[in-house]
C-alpha cells in the first residue's frame, strides 16, 4: 500500500515572510551586480563632480588683444599694457589679422597717426564685445574722461544660484528616473524572459507581494540614493537644502513610486530586453533633453511649455530645486506634487491592468 | 507497491481541447492519473505534452475541456491548488545571482507549509553547492535545484516537464532516484518525457501521445506486450538489390517489418526461431549481412508501430 499522505506532519515553522524574502532576493540581485551599484551610485557622483568643477565660478578672464605693431610708441599701448583684464600682444598687421580670425584674440586695436583709434573685432563674440567695452574705457580714461556719476563696486557670489547648485537637484531627479524605470522594468523583463515569472505565478505566491518587493527595494535604496548625492553635493559644494528635509523626502519618494510606475508599465508586456530597452530609451530621452536637469527647460520655446512642464521629471526637477534652492513652502511645490502623484496613479493603474505574467 | 486501480484520481483530464493560432496542440485528449502513481507523458516534440501539462498546472487555460486536479477545479480553487502542487518547468532559470540556499528559501516562503530548506537541499543531493550562486551550477545541478524548488512546498502533485533532457546519464540517473524517493513516500508524478528509456524506468503507467491525443495507454509492459512479439531484429544488408518486405513476412514469426534507414527492423515471436531462416533467406538471394541485433521490444518500437515514426527526431 502506499503511504498514506493525510497524515503527514507538514512543517509551518522554519519559514520567513514571503515579501521579506521576495525583498531579500531584489537586494541581492542588486549588490551582486556590481555594474548596477556603479551607475546608481558612482555615476551620479562622478557627473555631479565633473560638472560642478567645469562650471565653478571663476573671476573674469582676461581678454586678449593685439596692437598693430606700427603704433608700438604710442602712449596708446603703455595704457592698455597697465591695464588689468587685458592681455597685450603687438603683432603685424598680418599676424593681427589671422590672431583676429582664429580666435587668438578678441580684439585688434590700430591707432592712426591723426591721433584717431580704430578698433577691428568679430561684433557677433561676446568676448570681443566685453574687450571693445574694457579697451575703449581704458583709452578713454587715459585720454582724460572723468565718470560723471560715481560709482561703487560690491561682488557677491550667492549658494543657491551658482551652476552646481541648479544641477544637483536635476541629477537627483534624473537618478530617480533612471533607477526607477531602469530597475524595475529590466529585473521584471528579465524574469519573463526567463520564465521565472511563470514559474513564480505556479506557486500560491501572493503576485502583489511579488510586485511590493520591487517597490519596497527601490524605496530603501532611495534612502541611500538621495542622501549619497545630497551629501555630496552639499559637502563638496556647499549645495543648500533650505526647504524642510521631511518635504523632501516626500517629494523623493512620491517621485520614486511614480517613475517605478513608469517602469512597471514598459515591463508590462516587453519580452524581450531589446524591446523593453527600447521604450525605456523612448520614455526617457525626451525628459533627459527637456526637463531641466542640465539647463532650465524654460529654454525651450513657449509652444512647447505645456508638454515639457506636464512630463514627470519636469515636476520632480521643479519641486527639488523649489525645495532645495528656495526652501519653498508646501503651496508652491502643490502643483508638481498633484503632476507627479497623477503620473504614479495612471502608472500604476495601466500597468496593472496590462501586466503579462506568462 | 504501484497505486492500485482502485486509488483516487489525482488528476482526471477530459477532452482536452487546446489550440494556437495555426496548429491545435491538444485534441480532445482525455487523461487519469492515480493517487500514488508515477505517470509518463511520453511523445515526440511537438506532440502536445507541455500544453497538456501546463493546463493542468493552471498556467495555460483550455479551449474546451475538463480538469480537476486533486479533487479540485482551476476556476474556484487556483490558491490552495497551487500549495499541493509541486511544478519544475522546461525553460525556467532561476535568478543566477541567489545562492542555491536563497532560491529554496525563496520559493519554501511562498508556501503555508512545507519541508524544510535542508531536507530538500540533502534529498536533491546538493549539500556542498549550498552557497553557490545558481549562475556556476552545471546543468544537472540547475535541474535539481528546479525539483527541489519543486518539493519544498511538500506537494501531493508533482509535474516535472522533461526533467532530464540534455543532461549527461548520471544527472538522469540522480533525477530518477529523487523522483523514485518521492514516489516511494506515497507522492503522485506526473512527468513528461521523448526518452523512452525513462518512461520504462520510472513510470508506473504511460499514456502515448502524438499530435495531441493519447494514442496508447498502459504500463510500459503492457504496452510492449500489446506488440506481440518476444524480440525485435536489425539486421542491414550490402549492395544495392532490395529485399522484397512480403518476402521477410512470409518468414515464420515476422509479426511486422519496418525499414528504418539503411537497415531493416523485424518484431518476431523468438529471435532464435527467426534468425536461421532470415539468414537463409539472404543467402539465396546472394546478399551479403552487414549488420544484425537482436533486442526486447521497448516502448520506442511501441511508438513506432503505431505512427511509423521514431520518437526523436534526430533518431
Amino acid at each position: 500500500m502506499t503511504p498514506d499522505r493525510s497524515t503527514r506532519v507538514k512543517n509551518t515553522t522554519d519559514n520567513t515572510p514571503a515579501i521579506v524574502e521576495l525583498t531579500l532576493a531584489r537586494f541581492r540581485e542588486f549588490y551582486r551586480e556590481p555594474e548596477a551599484v556603479f551607475w546608481v551610485f558612482v555615476f551620479p557622483i562622478l557627473l555631479a563632480a565633473g560638472l560642478g568643477i567645469a562650471f565653478r565660478n571663476r573671476p573674469a578672464e582676461a581678454s586678449h588683444i593685439a596692437v598693430a605693431k606700427s603704433a608700438a610708441n604710442s602712449p596708446v599701448v603703455d595704457s592698455l599694457k597697465t591695464a588689468s583684464g587685458l592681455v597685450v600682444d603687438v603683432l603685424d598687421d598680418t599676424a593681427a589679422a589671422t590672431a583676429l580670425r582664429t580666435g587668438k584674440v578678441a580684439l585688434v586695436v590700430v591707432p592712426r597717426v591723426d591721433g584717431a583709434v580704430e578698433y577691428r573685432f568679430d561684433d557677433a563674440r561676446p568676448e570681443s564685445r566685453t574687450a571693445r567695452m574694457v579697451v575703449d574705457r581704458t583709452i578713454q580714461r587715459a585720454g582724460g574722461q572723468k565718470d560723471p556719476v560715481p560709482v561703487t563696486e560690491t561682488k557677491v557670489s550667492e549658494r543657491g544660484s551658482r551652476y552646481i547648485d541648479f544641477v544637483v537637484p536635476g541629477l537627483l531627479g534624473m537618478n530617480l528616473m533612471g533607477s526607477g524605470i531602469w530597475g524595475i522594468g529590466f529585473s521584471i523583463v528579465d524574469a519573463r524572459k526567463k520564465k521565472l515569472l511563470k514559474r513564480l505565478i505556479a506557486t500560491p505566491m501572493s503576485r502583489a507581494e511579488y510586485l511590493a518587493s520591487f517597490l519596497f527595494f527601490r524605496l530603501s535604496l532611495l534612502v541611500i540614493e538621495v542622501a549619497t548625492l545630497i551629501g555630496f553635493g552639499t559637502l563638496v559644494f556647499g549645495v543648500p537644502l533650505r526647504g524642510s528635509l521631511g518635504q523632501l523626502a516626500i517629494i523623493c519618494v512620491l517621485s520614486s513610486l511614480a517613475f517605478g510606475g513608469l517602469g512597471l508599465l514598459i515591463a508590462s508586456r516587453a519580452r524581450t530586453m531589446e524591446g523593453a530597452s527600447g521604450l525605456m530609451n523612448l520614455v526617457m530621452l525626451p525628459m533627459w533633453v527637456f526637463s531641466g536637469v542640465f539647463f532650465s527647460s524654460g529654454n525651450f520655446p513657449k509652444a512647447a511649455q505645456p508638454f515639457i512642464q506636464a512630463l514627470p521629471l519636469t515636476a520632480v526637477n521643479d519641486a527639488l530645486r523649489a525645495n532645495m534652492l528656495q526652501g519653498a513652502p508646501w503651496a508652491t511645490v502643490g502643483g508638481e506634487l498633484a503632476i507627479i502623484v497623477t503620473w504614479l496613479v495612471v502608472g500604476f493603474t495601466l500597468a496593472l491592468r496590462l501586466f503579462r505574467w506568462r | 507497491m504501484p497505486a492500485t486501480s482502485t486509488a483516487p484520481l489525482a488528476l482526471a483530464v477530459r477532452g482536452l481541447r487546446k489550440a494556437y493560432a495555426d496548429v491545435v496542440a491538444v485534441d480532445a485528449l482525455d487523461l487519469e492519473v492515480r493517487t500514488g502513481e508515477c505517470f509518463g507523458l511520453l511523445g515526440p516534440n511537438g506532440a502536445g505534452k507541455t500544453t497538456t501539462i501546463e493546463i493542468c498546472e493552471g498556467l495555460l487555460n483550455p479551449d474546451a475541456g475538463t480538469v480537476e486536479v486533486l479533487g479540485m477545479q482551476w476556476t474556484r480553487d487556483g490558491r490552495a491548488l497551487r500549495s499541493r502542487l509541486g511544478i519544475q518547468l522546461q525553460e525556467t532559470q532561476l535568478s543566477e545571482k541567489l545562492t542555491v540556499a536563497e532560491s529554496v528559501k525563496l520559493f519554501r516562503s511562498f508556501y503555508p507549509a512545507g519541508r524544510s530548506v535542508d531536507e530538500v537541499i540533502g534529498l536533491v543531493q546538493l549539500d556542498e553547492k549550498r552557497g553557490s550562486r545558481v549562475g556556476t551550477l552545471s546543468g544537472g545541478q540547475k535541474q535539481r535545484l528546479a525539483v527541489a524548488c519543486a518539493l519544498v512546498g511538500d506537494p501531493d502533485l508533482l509535474f516535472l516537464d522533461e526533467p532530464t533532457t540534455g543532461l549527461d546519464p548520471q544527472s538522469r540517473r540522480q533525477l530518477w532516484d529523487i523522483i523514485d524517493k518521492f514516489r516511494s513516500e506515497g507522492g503522485t508524478t506526473v512527468l513528461t518525457t521523448h526518452y523512452m528509456d525513462e518512461a520504462e524506468r520510472l513510470c508506473d503507467r504511460v499514456a502515448i501521445v502524438d499530435h495531441g491525443r493519447v494514442i496508447a495507454l498502459g504500463t510500459p509492459r503492457e504496452l510492449i506486450a500489446s506488440l506481440g512479439a518476444g524480440h525485435v531484429i536489425e539486421f542491414g544488408v550490402d549492395g544495392s538489390r532490395e529485399i522484397d518486405e512480403a518476402a521477410l513476412l512470409s518468414l515464420a514469426g515476422v509479426k511486422s517489418a519496418r525499414r528504418a534507414g539503411g537497415s531493416w527492423a523485424l518484431q518476431v515471436g523468438a529471435a532464435h526461431e527467426t534468425i536461421p531462416m532470415l539468414l537463409d533467406t539472404l543467402e539465396t538471394h546472394g546478399m551479403p549481412l552487414t549488420e544484425l541485433r537482436t533486442h526486447s521490444p521497448t516502448l520506442e518500437d511501441v511508438f513506432v508501430t503505431l505512427t511509423g515514426r521514431s520518437l526523436r527526431d534526430d533518431a
